[in-house]
């Protein structure tokens, strides 16, 4: 399998459990398992390759111009990774569908999960190191989704955004790390990088790169000091806590610490950062393990000290340390995981994980106390099983390195934490399974189904396989994924129970006689550790959290106080502040174009252009006369549009003009009638002075652009010489709007679609509050007409109604050769409909409607659509045109275009969208138990003197 | 011409700005409007003024007025219709709510305010 479709797969496979629910909660869980089993196939096909030692790849060109390509590629770390997430993946899928209670939304889990799955399955297999980075945002937004997956516990949303907040900002980090260390190299490819290490060590931006990634890193795998995340994520349901913290999210930190070892390790520099912190990593939460009463976080703490050892081991910078990581890679990832599922089985059985509430469970869940014990002794590192052969190795590895010159150090310490692990090991096994049967559990235990302990008792079996015989079970995986690491040949090691009597072996059973000697003491130790003061983890961050979050909100408001009107004049000003800066700054050249001469006609027009405005900013606390003001307006703007020879653009203002005014018309009904004087005088000296400035601005660089040639030459040409013999059509307005720019019409389509549907949501969403409820039930004005629809206005709009249709039909036809077109046309269709709405009354008008106005505008767009796609048939790029002549007889010859089918689509869509927008606002007028007459007309002499005749 | 075209686009910037100034959703939905004219006059004479020349392609004619602003002012138009209904039902429905037609917030928090005022 192709290692794309391996990464690609739980992805594709996360849409499947939404609708898998559906049949059951067996199906979605087995339906999830498949997905990862096939994944797991795929990957395992490869595997007799990579253990040959080849590395599969797979390459697809993506961004190639960015560097970031869909490279993919397996070799023995890939593998070992791969595997681990998708064979933990599967068993914890088996597990989860047992341990979910029937409440828990089991179909979002399971996409969550595969979610998770492919992201750290992209990790391991990324070639890009781009690539890479964006699988690992995918970890860290895909795991908030699991933490807080019990969203109704405050822990759980907190867990999950601290886990967020943290490993979020590490990423942020190893962005910048990974684009240094691609810059350096010049290749984003891991493969390239991976190959550079001199050059790389020898740039004087390696260390910058080394600590940006190691941020990534360390906040990953919850390395101190940004353990603090790991804990609180143990509000997740179990099932995520053992996938998470054993073999995924946490040791991303490591594969990428692994993965890029052999470009970054062996420097002073990685080994005191990246040793100290781990040993530090290790020391401290081994010791805070030993006193956390909750059962899951022991194990979150022991997690930390583990993820810390293995960290350590990569920063010794040593081959023969590499391996030893690797190793217990493997050997943490079985046994923490089957520990966390058991703590989940002890959890879901005895309703608690508090240990001090637990004990002598025994006798009461057999099978799962020899699960955790053969999985906690190896965690301790007793003989025989896994554990217990790479803590061997660690110390060896520990007992080889010097510190600072200082060569007791590193053994002495890593002796510690061996000694804390095994106190907390122990304190697992011995207080929760050993001592008396207790009577006072919030449940009655018992073992659960075998559903439940399959998972961790196949990994409890391979923990004791690996102790027993680690060179037949995992030596040549070690070997290989090791040899991946180091980038060269391995050194000397041996995986094998018995290495004789030498330091680390006195060192391991100082460390397991000093555990046990904790374990009798920790109830004074404990005691004593309750009453210490510690910095709490949680409230500094919350602290930093919080003090970022007031800083933010106190810039936001002090910004953004919501006066609309503040923020619209320091608009215009800097604008106009701007604009004056640019002009002056540049040298601007003078007139080139003569003035034309000023006639009569336009001198009028331009007086009540003026005059209208001068007077619209006078009176507009009038609100009807503004109204009334601002159609004299459009009026002469219109007639400007014909007198400067653009009769189109004359058609469709004095059409909008008429469907505007209406528009406001329907919203002062409801509206205060008149604006009331509020603003000062020195305010509106102000905005006076604001107003003129940005007036004369304006028209100055109107002026300037009327006076001058263009610079270049404009490509209104092209559009002039292309629009009959290109187009088919001669007018060349409505052949740049179908034809030439017709991909802008069919966005604007949308846009005003859109801008309808808005409208009627919005409607919808006002007449179904208490506010329509109130609007209903208002009081009717008595100073309105009595005759709501007049006679003679219903007679003459319903005479018209098929006039004005075929007006519009008419200007539609001839648009694409004389002025009209699509948008004209809907416009005048739509007036015409108006009409009727208007003299008839909108219940009459709409029950004569036959399609809804959504539907219409849907099609109009449907049909522009499918013009534009038609032309991929024809092998052309969406939205090219073409046009014939066809001859029916009688008629005379005439043209078809296809653009005619997009202007329709136009049509149609103006027409939806402007009905819908008035029939929206007219609802609003709308009162209860009105009903639509049965009668055509309201009035009816005829009806009348009938109904006259039968009370006679 | 240019200069009567000019000042005429002047005028109705001035009078949008004044207008988007003031305190009440009508005057500011006007004063939009205004804004509409103006820039789309403002568009359009990018075309510079040409008068008496065919919109339309005719034979053996020479020069023509500019096609190309007038069909992105065709659309600017039916779209500030789109965007001027939009607005007008955003202003009707605060209003409706709240029973106050102010663009600014009053003072505090909005969800401090008292909903039965």
């Amino acid at each position: 399998m192709s290692l794309i479709i391996i990464a690609a797969l739980p992805f594709l496979g996360a849409l499947l459990p939404g609708l898998m629910i559906r049949a059951g909660r067996d199906a979605c869980a087995w339906t999830t398992a498949s997905v990862t089993l096939t994944a797991l196939v795929g990957l395992l096909v490869h595997a007799p390759a990579v253990m040959r030692g080849e590395v599969i790849q797979y390459q697809l060109e993506w961004m190639p111009l960015l560097g970031l390509n869909a490279n993919f590629f397996l070799d023995g770390l890939g593998l070992l990774f791969a595997g681990l997430i998708l064979g933990i993946g599967l068993l914890i899928i088996i597990y989860a569908r047992f341990y979910l209670a029937r409440q828990d939304p089991m179909g979002q889990f399971y996409t969550y999960l595969l979610l998770f799955q492919g992201a750290m399955v992209g990790i391991v297999l990324s070639d890009n190191i781009l690539l890479l980075l964006i699988f690992w945002e995918l970890t860290s937004l895909s795991s908030f989704l699991l933490i807080g997956y019990w969203k109704h516990l405050p822990e759980g949303r907190q867990g999950a955004r601290m886990a967020l907040a943290v490993t979020g900002m590490g990423g942020l980090a190893l962005i910048g790390g990974m684009l240094i260390l691609g810059n350096i190299v010049g290749s984003y490819d891991l493969t390239v990088i991976l190959e550079n290490k001199e050059l790389v060590q020898a740039s004087p931006h390696y260390l910058p790169a080394l600590i940006l990634i190691l941020l990534g890193c360390f906040t990953k795998s919850a390395q101190f000091p940004f353990h603090f995340w790991l804990p609180h994520a143990m509000a997740a349901p179990t099932p995520v806590s053992a996938y998470l913290h054993s073999a995924t999210m946490v040791k991303a930190g490591l594969f990428l610490m692994a993965r890029l070892w052999p470009v970054l390790a062996g420097t002073p520099e990685w080994f005191y950062i990246v040793a100290t912190t781990g040993l530090i990593t290790m020391v401290l939460g081994a010791v805070i393990a030993l006193f956390k009463d909750d059962l899951k976080a022991l194990l979150a703490f022991s997690t930390v000290s583990h993820l810390g050892l293995i960290t350590m081991l990569l920063g010794f910078g040593t081959p023969f340390a590499a391996v030893v990581a690797v190793f217990h890679i493997i050997n943490h990832a079985t046994f923490k995981a089957a520990l966390f599922m058991s703590a989940g089985i002890v959890d879901h059985e005895t309703h608690t994980r508090d240990i001090k509430r637990l004990g002598g469970l025994r006798h009461l869940m057999p099978v799962t106390f020899i699960i955790v014990t053969v999985a906690a002794l190896s965690m301790a590192g007793i003989p025989l099983f896994n554990g217990f052969l790479s803590k061997e190795m660690m110390l060896d590895a520990a007992t080889n390195t010097v510190w600072n010159g200082n060569p007791w150090i590193l053994p002495a310490l890593a002796t510690l934490g061996a000694l804390f692990s095994v106190a907390y090991s122990f304190r697992l096994i011995v207080h929760t399974f050993l001592g008396p049967k207790r009577t006072d559990y919030p449940a009655k235990p018992h073992d659960p189904g075998f559903g439940m302990w399959a998972s961790p008792a196949l990994l409890a079996v391979l923990v004791v396989l690996i102790g027993i015989m680690p060179a037949l079970m995992v030596g040549p995986l070690v070997a290989v994924a090791s040899g991946a690491v180091i980038g060269g040949d391995l050194p000397y090691y041996s995986l094998k129970i018995w290495h004789g009597v030498n330091l680390p072996l006195y060192l391991s059973i100082t460390a397991v006689v000093g555990g046990l000697i904790l374990l009798a003491l920790h109830r004074p130790l404990d005691a004593a550790w309750t009453k210490a003061r510690r910095p709490e983890a949680k409230v500094i961050f919350d602290a930093i959290v919080g003090a970022i979050t007031r800083g933010a909100h106190g810039l936001t408001d002090g910004l953004h106080n919501g006066a609309m009107t503040r923020y619209t004049a320091v608009f215009i000003v800097s604008v106009t502040a701007l604009g004056a800066a640019a002009w002056f700054g540049g040298t601007a050249p003078g007139p080139t174009r003569a003035a034309i001469d000023i006639g009569v006609v336009p001198l009028i027009g331009w007086f009540l252009l003026v005059g209208a405005t001068a007077c619209m900013v006078a009176f507009h606390h009038n609100r009807l006369l503004a109204l009334v003001l601002m159609g004299i307006v459009g009026l002469i703007v219109s007639i400007a549009f014909v007198y400067m020879s653009a009769p189109d653009l004359a058609l469709t203002q004095i059409s909008v003009e008429v469907v505007t005014v209406i528009l406001l018309l329907l919203a002062l009904n409801f509206l205060p009638k008149t604006t009331p004087t509020e603003s000062s005088k020195a305010r509106q000296w102000r905005d006076g002075t604001i107003a003129v400035i940005g007036g004369l601005a304006v028209g100055g660089l109107a002026l300037a652009v009327l006076l001058s040639d263009f610079s270049q030459d404009s490509i209104s040409a092209f559009h002039l010489a292309n629009s009959k013999p290109g187009g088919g059509g001669t007018n060349v307005v409505n052949v740049i709007l179908v034809d030439f720019r017709g991909f802008d019409t069919f966005g604007e389509i949308i846009v005003l679609g859109i801008a309808a549907l808005v409208i009627f949501a919005m409607t919808e969403s006002v007449l179904t509050s208490p506010v329509g409820a109130r609007l209903r039930q208002r009081p009717i004005n008595p100073d309105q007409a009595g005759d709501r629809h007049p006679l003679m206005m219903v007679i003459a709009t319903r005479v018209m109604m098929p006039i004005a249709l075929m007006v519009g039909v008419f200007i539609f036809l001839r648009g694409h050769n004389e002025p009209g077109g699509g948008f004209i046309a809907g416009l005048v269709v739509a007036i015409a409909l108006l009409m009727q709405h208007m003299a008839s009354g909108f219940d009459w008008a709409s029950a004569r409607q036959r399609f809804p106005y959504h539907t219409i505008i849907a099609l109009g767009i449907f049909a522009a659509a499918l013009t534009g796609i038609g032309s991929w048939l024809a092998g052309r790029p969406f939205l090219t045109s073409n046009y014939g002549y066809f001859q029916i007889p009688p008629m005379n010859k005439f043209e078809l275009a296809t653009a005619m089918a997009f202007d329709v689509g136009v049509f149609l869509c103006v027409v939806g969208a402007v009905m819908l927008a008035l029939e929206s606002l007219s609802r609003f007028a709308h009162r209860a138990g009105e009903r639509p007459s049965p009668y055509p007309m309201d009035i009816d002499p005829s009806r009348d003197s009938a109904q006259m005749a039968k009370d006679a | 011409m240019e200069y009567l075209l000019a000042s005429a686009i002047g005028a109705l910037t001035a009078a949008g700005i004044y207008l988007t100034l003031r305190l009440r959703t009508f005057p500011v939905i006007l004063g939009i409007s205004m804004l509409t004219y103006a820039v789309n006059l403002f568009l359009f004479a990018s075309g510079r003024i040409a008068i008496n020349l065919p919109p339309v392609l005719l034979n053996n004619t020479p020069t023509y007025t500019d096609p190309l602003p007038q069909a992105l002012v065709l659309t600017a138009i039916v779209i500030s219709f789109g965007m001027t209904a939009v607005v007008v039902l955003i202003a009707l429905g605060a209003y409706l709510s709240s029973n106050d037609d102010h663009v600014n917030l009053s003072d505090g928090p909005v969800d401090a305010q008292e909903p039965s005022k």
